[in-house]
Order: structure tokens, then C-alpha cells, then sequence
């Protein structure tokens, strides 16, 4: 099959490509354009390891085609640092109460707690749990996962009030 | 876990994407959300050689409430059916089914016409769409036509739909009928129903319908109309009777029938709760 030339945004630069329309974003991701924060974990459609952020959505970048995201703006865990290369909050939170284990699950798990946090910025733990269920880990048993994005939403909401 | 090659196509509209079909016959195929279709590609189970993307064809997409009934697109996704208040308060039976359907990644892609397009006794929009009595909108080289969702399944992976159709809009009469109720039996969140029952409760009025319990979604007009009598437990009997549920790993035959009693029973007592 022939080649088709894609082009899309990707933590904020453009980028352009020759790739097989049956290629999966995330073999994109990692395989032509190197950023491997996406993990593929089942490749199934089931775990979430390799949860990007496209045009405002977390979706599993194991279930789309680099062909339906031409065009589109897409956002990994190496996007969601400070301008200054340092951990953003969400990373920050991660690191300080222990959100992870191996960190298999962990580029998707933040990627995936961003959105939720734009979408509702002050979520309860139910809430949390329940828009986190997308994404599976192994090794935490979820508790300080929770407590990360918990803590997160907190010291967000604390910025966004010291910035008014 | 690598598809076989194909190739893409993203028309700017549906007469584009028609005559794609046409050409190319059953070696093409549309794709919407691709939740269920990618990971059948990946397995090799399904087979084709063009992949026709909706997502740029623009009007496909969209609620609007009417006097009497919702129009909902095609491309509409479930995540957008579970964020709009305003068909939550129309219809809120669809929040609560939407709200069930796989994970929150599936939901901001999935949509619904590709929910009830595709065929899969699995899903869930199916059976609810016989529940409401929702008439499917298809589009095809000799104009449109609108088929009852309660007339659209045939068997597993087969539908009313002709290969050169597409299927643009779902409409729902709003229900008069304050009870409602969508429950499912799931052995983890992503996962298919075991058995998931859809009920709509009114005066004088019910519609009964279940999902995966056979290879088509499962409407009963014994059952709705012997709950409309408010008899649960003759609701109940019909509803067995008309399902026919095969072992697969969600177990055995007994068990899903069993299954489907605990669930049915669940939703009428959820939706006499509302209705009262
Ligand atoms: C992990 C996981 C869990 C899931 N759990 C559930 C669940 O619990 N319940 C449930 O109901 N679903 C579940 N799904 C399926 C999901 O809801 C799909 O998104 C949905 O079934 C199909 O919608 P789609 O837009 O992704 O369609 P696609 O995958 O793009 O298409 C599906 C089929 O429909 C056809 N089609 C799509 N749109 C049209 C159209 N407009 N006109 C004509 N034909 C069309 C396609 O050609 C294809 O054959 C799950 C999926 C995954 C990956
Ligand atoms: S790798 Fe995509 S969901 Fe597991
Ligand atoms: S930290 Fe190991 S899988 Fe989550």
C-alpha cells in the first residue's frame, strides 16, 4: 500500500510524515517521530497506556489510525511540562505521593488526568475513579493514583486563584 | 496487532462518500469512531481494501430537540450524548445507557451511528433504540429511506442497511412515560453486557427490550404490554421466553437466563420508582 503524507501538531509543533494509512498513532508517535511517553500496553483497546490527548479528548492512540488524525492537535505526556522543561503539576503530584510503581501506566494515566481536570476542575473521588476507568496499572492498586489527581486538582485550583 | 493495508478516504460529502461505496463495493467500508471496527481490523476479521472516514463530512454530527422527538447525528459521539443537559432531560434514559458503555477514551471517539450501524449483539444503543422506538435514517445512491429500529437487525453483523448506505441520523419520539431504566450486568467497566435491560414505564403504557441475550437485540410486545398491565412478573416470564442467549465466556445458558431475570427486574423496579 502506498504512503500518504500526514501532518499534524503535536505538543504544539507541527510535524509532517510519510506513513501507511493502516499505522496506528501511537507506532507514529514513537516509531517515526521518537516520542515514546505513549506506551502500548495491550494494544486491545484496553488498558489506556497509551492515552494521548487529540483535539481536546483523551483517546487511546492504540485505536486510530494516523490517517484519521491528519490535521489534528495532539497532546502527549512530554507536552504536559512547564515551559521551562521542568515536572508540570500533575507530573509533580505523581512524583510526590507516590502515583506510581513502575510508571508503565504513568504517561497515560497523566495525560488522561489533564483532560479529566479541564473538563471538571474540582472533582470529587468517585468522579475521579469513574473518569479514570479507562486506564488500567498494575501495580499501585489506585489509591495514590487517586490521591495524586486529587492533590492535583487542588494545587491547579490554588494557581488559577493566586493568577486572579 | 497490525491491520492489513488499505486505503483511506475522508470525502467532504455524503454523495462522495456514496459513490466511494459504490465503487468499490463491499471491499469498502465507512468508518466513524473505529472502537469496534480497528479492533476487528487488528484481528483480521475484518476484510477490506477502503476505509471511507465520515469525520469530514460536515451536519453529520449534532442533538436537536424537537416538539416531539430528538434528531441525533450519525457522528455524534456517546461521550456527547452523556455531557448534553438538554437531551438528558428529554430523553435521560440515553445518559444512563451511554454512561455504561465501555471507558471514557471510547466514549469521546464512539459513536452512535456506529453503535447501532454496526451489528454487534454486544452493544448496547441497539436494544435501547427498540426500546424508544427510534427510526434509523439511511442514505444510499436512490435517495433516503427510514427503517425502525425495531425492524433493523437481522442477525449478528447483519442489518436492514444495504453496503452502499449510510446511516446519518437516529430519531427518538420524546417518551411520555416518566419511568425509565437502563441496567446492565458487566463483569468489569469496559466490558460487554452479560444481560442489560432497557425499560420505559408510563400510564397505561410499557417497552421492554434486552441486550446480548440473543443475536439481535430482543423487544418484546408481550412483555412491554404485560408490564403496561403492571404485571412484572408475566413481563418477565415473556421476556425469557423471547430471548435466547448462547454460552460463550459470560457463561452459560442457564446463568444468562438467570442473569436476565435479575436485570429486568431491576429496571422495572428503577423505572416504577421514577414513574411514582
Ligand atoms: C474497550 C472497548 C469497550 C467497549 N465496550 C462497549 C460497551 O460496553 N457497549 C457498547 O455498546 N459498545 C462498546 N464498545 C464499542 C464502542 O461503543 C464503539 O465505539 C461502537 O460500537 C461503534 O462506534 P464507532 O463510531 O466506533 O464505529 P466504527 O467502529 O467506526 O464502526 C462500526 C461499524 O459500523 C459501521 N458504521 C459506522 N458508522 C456508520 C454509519 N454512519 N453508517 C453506516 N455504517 C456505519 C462501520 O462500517 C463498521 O462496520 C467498546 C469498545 C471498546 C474498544
Ligand atoms: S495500548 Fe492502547 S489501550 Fe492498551
Ligand atoms: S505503576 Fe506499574 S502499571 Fe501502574
Amino acid at each position: 500500500m502506498s504512503k500518504m503524507h500526514v501532518k499534524l501538531t503535536v505538543n504544539g509543533q507541527e510535524v509532517e510524515g510519510l506513513a501507511e494509512p493502516r499505522t496506528l498513532l501511537i507506532h507514529f508517535l514513537r516509531e517515526n517521530l521518537n516520542i515514546t511517553g505513549p506506551h502500548i500496553g495491550c494494544e486491545t483497546s484496553h488498558c489506556g497506556a497509551c492515552t494521548v490527548d487529540m483535539n481536546g479528548k483523551s483517546v487511546k492512540s492504540c485505536t486510530l489510525f494516523v490517517a484519521q488524525a491528519n490535521g489534528a492537535d495532539v497532546t502527549t505526556v512530554e507536552g504536559l511540562v512547564n515551559e521551562d522543561g521542568s515536572l508540570g503539576v500533575i507530573q509533580e503530584m505523581f512524583r510526590e505521593h507516590h502515583g506510581l510503581q513502575c510508571g508503565f501506566c504513568t504517561p497515560g494515566m497523566i495525560t488522561r488526568a489533564h483532560r479529566l481536570l479541564q473538563e471538571n476542575p474540582a472533582p470529587t473521588e468517585e468522579e475521579v475513579r469513574f473518569g479514570m476507568a479507562g486506564n488500567l496499572c498494575r501495580c499501585t492498586g489506585y489509591q495514590n493514583i487517586v490521591k495524586a489527581i486529587l492533590a492535583s486538582a487542588d494545587a491547579l485550583n490554588a494557581q488559577k486563584e493566586a493568577a486572579e | 496487532m497490525i491491520p492489513a493495508g488499505f486505503e483511506y478516504h475522508r470525502p467532504a460529502d455524503i454523495a462522495s462518500a456514496i459513490a466511494l461505496l459504490q465503487q468499490h463495493g463491499d471491499e469498502a467500508r465507512v468508518i466513524a469512531g473505529g472502537h469496534s471496527l480497528i479492533p476487528m481490523m487488528k484481528l483480521r476479521m475484518a476484510d477490506l481494501s477502503h476505509l471511507v472516514d465520515l469525520q469530514g463530512i460536515s451536519g453529520l454530527s449534532g442533538i436537536t430537540i424537537g416538539e416531539g422527538s430528538v434528531s441525533i447525528g450519525a457522528m455524534t459521539t456517546q461521550n456527547a450524548l452523556i455531557t448534553d443537559a438538554a437531551l438528558a432531560e428529554a430523553v435521560p434514559i440515553l445518559r444512563e445507557a451511554a454512561l455504561q458503555i465501555a471507558d471514557p477514551q471510547v466514549r469521546y471517539l464512539g459513536t452512535v451511528g456506529g453503535n447501532v450501524a454496526n451489528g454487534d449483539p454486544g452493544n448496547d444503543m441497539p436494544g435501547l433504540m427498540q426500546c424508544l422506538d427510534a427510526t434509523y435514517t439511511l442514505v444510499g445512491p436512490d435517495g433516503e429511506r427510514q427503517v425502525a429500529a425495531r425492524d433493523f437487525y437481522e442477525a449478528a453483523y447483519f442489518t436492514a442497511r444495504e453496503d452502499e448506505e449510510i446511516l446519518t441520523a437516529i430519531t427518538i419520539p420524546i417518551p411520555a412515560a416518566k419511568g425509565y431504566a437502563y441496567v446492565k450486568q458487566k463483569r468489569k467497566i469496559g466490558d460487554y453486557a452479560t444481560a442489560a435491560a432497557a425499560v420505559l414505564l408510563g400510564e397505561g403504557f410499557a417497552s421492554v427490550a434486552m441486550t446480548n441475550l440473543a443475536d439481535t437485540p430482543v423487544h418484546s410486545d408481550a412483555a412491554s404490554a404485560a408490564l403496561a398491565e403492571g404485571d412484572v412478573e408475566g413481563c418477565v416470564r415473556e421476556a425469557l421466553q423471547a430471548i435466547d442467549p448462547q454460552e460463550d465466556m459470560r457463561g452459560p445458558i442457564a446463568f444468562k437466563k438467570h442473569v436476565a431475570g435479575v436485570i429486568l427486574r431491576r429496571a422495572i423496579t428503577k423505572a416504577q420508582e421514577r414513574a411514582a
